[in-house]
């Protein structure tokens, strides 16, 4: 069970994620106005925004630690904020900045911290693979760290995904895979693209548990995680979960959203995890004054991190020509050990 | 080498998308077994507009919205062609080439030969490719000389709605498969703003353009420029620009990868005597390396200076500054071509 405080401490985070997103589409939008142009303003590129999708982030990663990888999808700004990446080096990556987590060469959709261990990849379904890689090195080391894969339901039919879901469980690997269902693959609803559209039920061709959790609920999220993610930690392999999120916002800025019906996105409005914690909130007696210090303290970590980001220099052009090995190429002269030196008997 | 001045000079102008999906509605109304695979391709109508409207007419069993499953439905391309259907499977962006690939190179391009020509894979695999909007490593990539490296792919690269269009229609018709790859940049798509040049004259009844068959965009004296896709228009622009300094620069299109038209740019360096290869694709082991080495295969001794501007062998990064300065762009280009001419 979670205690208020915990509860609170989530709120403030979800506040933040939202607060977060909101900002960033305001800064994006800058620049593209009156024309829409997706490679002018501060923030170039694609932007996949996440509002609506809180309660997934914030519900399981409250239960990892630094130690515990995340692999996150081409969404995965909530997510990184929930797990503790370092807001202001992520921010300043999303505007391309030289101080970023990767000095500009990511972006958004490729957010890298190795102190927390977070990673993206802005390819559908690829960052289950590496998951199950960072389950299988805890298991080598016989440390009990966990990783959880994000993913979309829009992935649940790459092969990538279930190939993982099977090499996890054979393996009897510490890694939890999370489907956050927002009902749409860009403009596909999920019941044109899939027969099972309880992601959940793909857990039973591999032998691991999968719950799906219907209520767009931190709570309710929280616990099927705690679940999932102690019985990795305790070494009893992994697991899928499978949660209802809401898009808010279009698949991308600039998605005109026409596919979708207006009652489809009423309704993902109406439907407000961060509401409903609050709701929950109140009950249990957290007065007016304490909301106002959560959410203000929320939204000043944002501000904070986005007016730092767009203070910092951009990266020098010779940049791009760096970081393509860990280890460059070598300049020494090729050396070949003589017979003697290698002490082998004639 | 066909140029039919006429059609390009009517009034008629459409955008490189507008242009692709005239091809395909075309080809989808003389013939049943035409149909359209992909993802975000019916209600949508394609990330890039490439099948804009077609839904409306065609319906939902010819324009298939697919689920994020390349493997699969690629696969079913090359299966359903091999059955005698005439599929068009659309890769969203060709970075994601990766999650098909086997489908791509080991089935779709190698089935004809490995059947001994029993069997043959009527079927186009179209891709968005393309940098310049800062969608960094996995989402601007080319590719180009990937897919022309390996054997049993015809390799289509389009720079205007007019070349898209007669081109597409030759895709389709091919009784091999054909990579049909349309840079983002040229297509007129509303929030990604194109150049002025690949907006063109179109006719309204279909045509066909030869694989094979390189264009000569611009002709000079002076220097001979090959490339493809966007960097047609950096080339043009680039052309341009040193035509005041005395300068008379060619500028050769390939439009076609696979096959190679290696003999429109051996006359054209018979002529000038100095080569600028320019593309938006990886320098090593690529297409800059192809076409000077046929070049140089057919008279070395044409070749009085050669330079290649590409990417260099970094992955895209995502930042301003940076992809600026990888990507080429038309200074690259006339800098190059200043090089080339350096000994005059």
């Amino acid at each position: 069970m979670l205690g208020v405080t915990e509860l609170q401490d989530m709120y403030e985070t979800m506040v933040m994620a939202r607060h977060y997103e909101e900002r960033l589409q305001e800064e994006y939008l800058e620049g593209k106005q009156p024309a829409f142009d997706i490679s002018a303003g501060p923030i170039p590129g694609e932007l996949h925004l996440a509002a609506g999708h809180e309660a997934s982030g914030v519900g399981v990663c409250h239960h990892l630690r630094a130690e515990d990888s995340v692999t996150a999808p081409h969404r995965p700004h909530h997510i990184a904020i929930a797990k503790g990446v370092d807001l202001k080096a992520m921010t300043a990556e999303i505007f391309g900045r030289e101080t970023g987590l990767s000095g500009g060469k990511g972006g958004h959709m490729h957010l890298f911290d190795p102190d927390v261990n977070f990673a993206c990849s802005g390819i559908i379904a690829e960052g289950c693979p590496p998951a199950v890689g960072a389950g299988l090195d805890a298991k080598k080391r016989n440390a009990d760290d966990v990783a959880v894969a994000f993913l979309g339901e829009g992935a649940i039919d790459q092969g990538a995904f279930l190939e993982s879901l099977n090499l996890a469980s054979v393996q009897n690997l510490p890694v939890v895979f999370v489907i956050e269902d927002n009902d749409w693959a860009i403009s596909m609803p999920k019941e044109r693209v899939t027969d099972v559209t309880n992601g959940a039920q793909r857990a039973a061709g591999f032998d691991l548990p999968g719950t799906r959790v219907d209520a767009d609920d931190v709570i309710a999220i929280s616990d099927a995680a705690t679940d999932a993610i102690g019985r990795a930690r305790d070494g009893n392999g992994p697991s899928l979960l499978e949660v209802q999120v809401h898009r808010r916002m279009g698949h991308f800025m600039g998605d005109a959203e026409g596919y979708r019906p207006d009652a489809d996105k009423d309704a993902a409005t109406r439907r407000d995890a961060i509401e409903r914690l609050e709701t929950k909130l109140r009950a249990n007696d957290i007065d007016d004054e304490t909301f106002d210090e959560l959410r203000s303290r929320a939204r000043d970590r944002v501000e904070e991190a986005i007016e730092w980001a767009k203070e910092q220099p951009e990266p020098e052009p010779s940049a791009a020509y760096e970081d393509v090995f860990s280890s460059p190429p070598s300049e020494e002269p090729e050396r070949a050990p003589s017979v003697a030196d290698t002490g082998g008997e004639d | 080498m066909a140029r039919p001045e006429e059609h390009r000079q009517t009034e008629r102008s459409l955008t490189m998308s507008r242009a692709m999906v005239e091809a395909i509605a075309h080809e989808m109304r003389e013939d049943d077994a035409v149909f359209y695979m992909g993802e975000d391709v019916a209600d949508y109508g394609g990330i890039f507009d490439s099948t804009e409207g077609l839904l409306d007419e065609f319906g939902r069993d010819r324009i298939m919205d697919v689920p994020i499953s390349e493997t699969a439905y690629i696969g079913a391309a090359v299966g359903a062609a091999q059955g005698g259907m005439r599929p068009i499977a659309e890769l969203m962006f060709v970075d994601f080439f990766g999650v098909g690939m086997d489908q791509i190179y080991n089935q779709m391009a190698k089935n004809t030969y490995m059947s001994g020509g029993a069997l043959s894979v009527p079927m186009v695999l179209t891709a968005a490719v393309g940098g310049t909007y800062n969608d960094a490593a996995q989402h601007s990539q080319t590719l180009y000389g990937t897919f022309a490296h390996l054997p049993g792919m015809k390799v289509v690269v389009p720079s205007t709605a007019y070349d898209a269009k007669g081109l597409l229609h030759t895709a389709i018709r091919d009784d091999d498969p054909v990579v049909y790859l349309f840079h983002k940049r040229l297509m007129g798509i509303g929030w990604l703003p194109a150049p002025d040049g690949p907006k063109t004259g179109v006719p309204e009844e279909a045509y066909t353009i030869p694989f094979g068959r390189a264009d000569i965009k611009r002709e000079g004296a002076d220097a001979t420029v090959v490339t493809l896709g966007l960097h047609v228009h950096r080339a043009l622009a680039a052309a341009d620009s040193l035509a005041d300094d005395g300068i008379d620069a060619e500028v050769i299109d390939l439009r076609t990868l696979a096959p190679l038209d290696i003999e429109t740019i051996r006359d054209s360096v018979a002529k000038t005597g100095r080569l600028v290869v320019v593309d938006e694709d990886y320098r090593s082991y690529g297409l800059t390396g192809e076409i000077i080495a046929g070049v140089a295969e057919g008279d070395l001794a044409a070749l009085d200076a050669v330079e290649r501007v590409a990417l260099p062998d970094v992955p895209i990064p995502y930042a301003r500054p940076m992809e600026n300065e990888v990507i080429p762009d038309t200074d690259d280009i006339t800098a190059a071509i200043r090089r080339v001419r350096s000994d005059e």
